[in-house]
């Protein structure tokens, strides 16, 4: 099979120039590759710069070195040195983040975070609406949250949120950052079931997950940065 | 080449010189249908003046400005005539100002300011264009029974959504707005802003957005441009530029900002 994320020779290095210059080799040569159907963990110890990874395979970082090569409609395209435009098509259309906490805009009710993606994708505002409601259900986000913004929402709720806005529009790539990171058991449990779910329809993951009981149920593969033995 | 394959506006080389002092300078950048371009920097780094030049209000020293039309036909905007520019400004543009008196006519009524920009474009129908006035006071969320208020009445928030009614009723393809939501109470500024993107969103329009504002220009702005001294010193997709910005006076900026 065709794989959905590979990684070649990745160099990253933050140059701090309002600290004289500091200069953090983060990523240095890094090579992976990943599935479709396959959840990959990055078993580095914190730290290691395994968040500075998935924010370089989404466009959100800026590497200096290397490539790489994301499945976007029926092609690998470049994230590094992609023209913007591309890069949010590859994240409309190919690749979903789940990141650890929720960016969330201004007086938009939990019901309209969750269907934006959706939208982009070009449902109609009652689809959209509809899936929406189906992926908040599931991860039993009370119905009287829904017209409320998820800015006083607790940070349970609030990461349940970013899951089901993440997962909602159903991107073949996913990259996921610490998803389950400030649940309780119960809400864990229920992340982790449907992120299995997902995998098995056939989504390729990657991602961080610090709970070794975490990355045991939902991964497939471990992973390291550098090569080294997991 | 289909309009979506070609940039709606294209700028090479343009610089606009105050006497000795640069306003800015060689200035590069395509913006694509659909897009938000957002232009940041520090006042005096060069952003207003780049507006003024990108909407005909400036003429610049040097350099070239395309537009393609709805039609595919690509104009070279600085070699317009006056009236040929001026039709452009009503049918195709519209310029938000960040001061609501400069974009609207205070001695007429909300309706007629709406209205207005329809009659300019050859619409005669007096209840069509009531009636387009009432929808758009609807979706920039001013009632209905303020339509025929002076808009001395309204308070500034309000003033500026007219000003984004009068200026979204032609159906522009590009608009040009200067700090938006510049002078505006945070809570005002949050709806106006929740607004702007919902419009722009639903019309599938583009836009150059001028801010000293970064958490603006992170809710409005696929890509951004950085500005400093007349130049732009970074461009690139906007959480990008904000999370990992790599000129030093990009770090400065985005590190000066106060966490609330």
């Amino acid at each position: 099979m065709r794989p959905a994320i590979v990684v070649e020779d990745l160099y990253k290095t933050f140059i701090l120039h309002t600290q004289g210059g500091l200069e953090l080799a983060v990523l240095r040569g890094v090579r992976l590759d990943v599935a479709p159907g396959e959840c990959v963990a990055l078993a580095d110890p914190s730290g290691s710069g395994k968040s500075t990874l998935l924010r370089c395979i989404y466009g959100n970082y800026r590497p200096q070195a290397g490539r790489i090569l994301v499945r976007h409609r029926d092609r690998p395209v470049d994230i590094v040195g992609a023209e913007p435009r591309t890069i949010l098509d590859v994240r409309r259309r190919s690749l979903g983040y789940v990141s650890q906490f929720l960016r969330v805009i201004p007086r938009l009710p939990t019901l309209e975070v969750v269907a934006e993606p959706l939208r982009a994708l070009g449902a109609g505002p009652g689809e959209a609406r509809m899936r929406a409601a189906a992926m908040l259900e599931r991860l039993r986000i009370p119905e009287r949250l829904w017209t409320l913004s998820p800015v006083t929402f607790s940070g349970g709720e609030q990461q349940r949120v970013n899951v089901a806005r993440g997962l909602a529009a159903g991107h073949p790539i996913l990259l996921l950052d610490e998803p389950t990171a400030s649940l309780d058991a119960g809400s864990r449990a229920l992340v982790l079931e449907l992120l299995r779910e997902t995998r098995r329809a056939g989504t390729a993951m990657l991602g961080t997950f610090h709970d070794a009981e975490v990355r045991a149920v939902v991964s497939t593969r471990l992973a390291t940065l550098h090569g080294a033995a997991a | 080449m289909s309009p979506a394959d070609r940039p709606l506006l294209s700028v090479r080389g343009l610089t606009r010189w105050y006497g000795p002092h640069v306003g800015c300078l060689d200035v590069g950048v395509d913006l694509w249908p659909g897009e938000v371009l957002g232009v940041v920097g520090e006042s005096g780094s060069g952003k207003t003046t780049l507006l003024g030049c990108l909407s005909g209000r400036l003429v610049p020293t040097a350099g070239t400005v395309e537009f393609t039309t709805r039609d595919g036909v690509v104009l070279d905007v600085l070699r317009l005539s006056e009236a040929e520019r001026r039709r452009l400004a009503r049918t195709d543009w519209g310029v938000v100002h960040q001061n609501p008196r400069d974009g609207l006519r205070m001695s007429v009524t909300a309706g007629a300011n709406v209205g207005e920009r329809l009659m300019a474009v050859g619409v005669r129908h007096y209840g069509a264009i009531r009636q387009a006035a009432l929808d758009w006071l609807g979706q920039v969320e001013i009632d209905a029974d303020r339509v025929d208020d002076l808009p001395e009445t309204f308070s500034g928030g309000m003033q500026q959504r007219l000003q984004i009614a009068r200026n979204l009723v032609t159906r522009p393809r590009l608009v040009f707005m200067d700090e938006p939501t510049g002078g505006l109470d945070v809570s005002v500024q949050a709806r106006l802003l929740d607004l702007l993107r919902t419009l722009v969103a639903d019309l599938g329009l583009s836009a150059i957005v001028v801010t000293h504002d970064l958490a603006v220009a992170r809710l409005l702005a696929h890509r951004l441009l950085v500005m400093r001294r007349g130049q732009v010193v970074e461009s690139g997709l906007t959480d990008q530029v904000l999370d990992d910005p790599q000129h030093p006076y990009s770090q400065l900026l985005v590190s000066s900002v106060l966490q609330p």
